[in-house]
């Protein structure tokens, strides 16, 4: 018996002394400190968010979060207007966008023949390469035009004079640039992401599942509805989480379109500003506090979508697993 | 006369929506007109797009578009020779600062985290990094390199395009190595080479087209990037300085500051400047999605 252990008994590795160890060694700790230096990158951002906007939360405490001034004369500074038409044009594009996408992925992988999946597939992708400063372009000056000659103008004097709706639709100069058109440009500039990672996930499904209910007389639409979306839900919550922090630091686009007013404005057809809107608009022209609340304004930007880029990542992976 | 009835039934009998209530029916259509007409939608807004920029921009495009600076407020004529030279020069600056560390990154994470808890969470990092808003990126380049040296520059302008490129690359490295087979580098190992020698002869030449379309996908997502270049390379409407100190001229932050401008050659040259960088973007991607496809 012990004659059988011995023969299977790893012999001791014999040390190696060449000079390959000493590269070996240098390339593991290269490759280390450059998948170490992906963190140092995330907490860089972060102090350097925090440091920078300090000046800004130290004069202005909590009232920086909830004051709508933005006063350069006065040096007083507030965020309010700003966090609200980032979130009201991020929601906008989420409302437009989330159908389109869950649409296409649906038409990708259920409804498109075999040699049309393939080229749809790469121009859906291709929407994603469009830089968004040519988005900002073409919703400076071909979409805003339109908007304004066909929804704004028409549906203004339709809503005047209603309650509520009267309100929010309603719009004091229709020039096609506010809330609501921005929101529209960045629900084309999400539809890639949540499009092509919901496509994914339905691909990944078992066939079997669907051949299953496919067998028991379900129609397309309920095999969707019930087998498909059930199976993949949390993950195309996540894509769409992905696509919310896509929309929320969307730049470029925005600046163009959302029509740089500092008020706030009960209507979505208004013109207003989101956080990385006001920060490109101003930063160049900023001194001093002005500066200090701009980045302070980042920083508010990046705690809420790492916020949600987390949940995102965390909804995305937990079903690729299975 | 019996072999032949068989024949027959082979075809199923053709009974389409047979015991379908139409309610079903007709939802089922819905949805399917739904879906296609929602992939309509997106293909004809990229294809509006893409027509937009080529009417509005063949017309401003000329030799001088490439031959002459920039022109100043009222001056007649001008090109982007600056912008675009400008351009490449802090794209590939980018990419050189990127590759190396994103290639080792992905390195790491593929051949000496795998699984472990650290290797994870470089990977989740890396994964928020990858969709984290390039005008964060771009103000803190600005903390740390442009307040500090009281100035802009286009070092400044490359570091954030590279930070922006890193996890692109970290991504597709990594992807890419993990689809060499083990047998690899365990024939590699077994001739007795250490680690290191397996990963940059066998499995770095093995995943060599993968890698490379990971740099050409960083180079298509920041070619186009215009929010982190206006802190930190911002413009120049002249040559710029050749150490790159000062402004540095670049295509997507001449477009930004042309195309609401007033005057007429500015707006010419802003759309002959959005036709340039959307079709070398497009043109970027297009070849690594065929590098993939034909990898595979």
């Amino acid at each position: 018996m012990s004659a059988v252990t011995d023969q299977f008994a790893v012999p001791s590795a014999p040390v190696r002394k060449t000079p390959m160890g000493t590269f070996d060694l240098v390339f593991r700790n290269a490759s280390l400190l450059a998948a170490l230096f992906v963190l140092v990158l995330l907490a860089g951002i972060m102090v350097s968010m925090v440091v920078g906007g300090w000046p800004a939360f130290r004069e202005f405490g909590l009232g920086f979060i909830t004051s709508s001034v933005w006063d350069t004369q006065n040096e007083q500074y507030g965020a309010w207007p700003a966090i609200v038409g980032t979130l009201s044009t991020a929601l906008i594009a989420l409302v437009v966008g989330v159908p389109l996408s869950l649409g296409i992925a649906v038409f990708l992988t259920q409804l498109a023949p075999p040699w049309f999946k393939q080229p749809v597939s790469t121009a859906i992708e291709l929407l994603a390469a469009v830089p968004s400063i040519i988005y900002g372009m073409w919703g400076l000056f071909v979409f805003a035009p339109l908007f304004a000659a066909y929804v704004q103008i028409p549906l203004s004097s339709l809503v005047e004079g209603m309650p509520i709706v009267g309100t929010i639709l309603y719009s004091r100069s229709p020039s096609g640039l506010g809330i609501l058109s921005a929101g529209i440009i960045l629900a084309f500039m999400i539809i890639p992401f949540i499009a092509s990672i919901t496509r994914d996930m339905l691909d990944q499904i078992p066939s079997v599942l669907r051949e299953s209910a496919y067998g028991i007389g379900a129609t397309t639409w309920e095999v969707v509805r019930h087998v498909l979306v059930p199976q993949a839900g949390v993950s195309i919550i996540g894509a769409i989480m992905l696509g919310l922090g896509r929309a929320l630091g969307e730049t470029m686009a925005v600046t163009f379109v959302v029509g740089n007013a500092n008020r706030l404005s009960a209507s979505v057809m208004d013109p207003g500003s989101t956080i990385a809107s006001r920060i490109a608009n101003e930063f160049n022209e900023a001194l001093g506090l002005q500066l200090n609340a701009l980045i302070a304004l980042g920083c508010i930007l990046f705690f809420v979508t790492f916020v949600v880029l987390v949940i995102a990542r965390l909804l995305v992976a937990r079903v690729k697993r299975y | 006369m019996t072999m032949a009835t068989p024949a027959k039934t082979m075809t199923a009998p053709h009974v389409e929506w047979g015991r379908v209530r139409s309610s079903r029916r007709t939802a089922d259509r819905m949805m399917k007109i739904i879906a296609t007409s929602f992939t309509l939608i997106a293909i004809v807004v990229l294809f509006w797009i893409l027509g937009m920029l080529i009417v509005k921009g063949l017309g401003g495009l000329s030799a001088s578009t490439f031959t002459q600076i920039t022109p100043g407020p009222g001056t007649e004529g001008g090109g982007l020779a600056n912008a675009i030279v400008g351009s490449i020069v802090l794209t590939f600056l980018g990419i050189a600062v990127a590759t190396p560390i994103g290639v080792l990154a992905g390195t790491y994470l593929a051949e000496y985290g795998k699984a472990s808890k650290l290797a994870d969470l470089i990977r989740f990092i890396n994964d928020i990094l990858l969709s984290a808003p390039s005008i964060l990126i771009g103000l803190f380049v600005y903390v740390i390199l442009v307040e500090p040296f009281r100035g802009y520059s286009g070092w400044a302008g490359g570091v954030a395009l590279g930070i922006i490129a890193i996890p692109v690359i970290v991504r597709t490295t990594e992807d890419m190595l993990r689809l060499v087979p083990g047998s690899l580098r365990e024939a590699g190992a077994a001739l007795g080479a250490p680690p290191s020698v397996v990963i940059t002869s066998v499995t770095w030449r093995a995943a060599k087209s993968g890698m490379v379309t990971g740099v050409l996908l960083a180079l298509a997502r920041i070619a186009g990037e215009t929010a982190p270049l206006i802190f930190t390379a911002l413009n120049n409407n002249f040559w710029f300085s050749p150490n790159l100190i000062g402004g540095v001229s670049n295509l997507p932050v001449t477009i930004y500051q042309f195309a609401s401008a007033p005057y007429e050659n500015w707006q010419q040259l802003a759309w002959a400047g959005s036709l340039i960088i959307t079709v070398s973007i497009l043109v970027l991607s297009i070849i690594a999605r065929r590098i993939v496809r034909g990898g595979k």
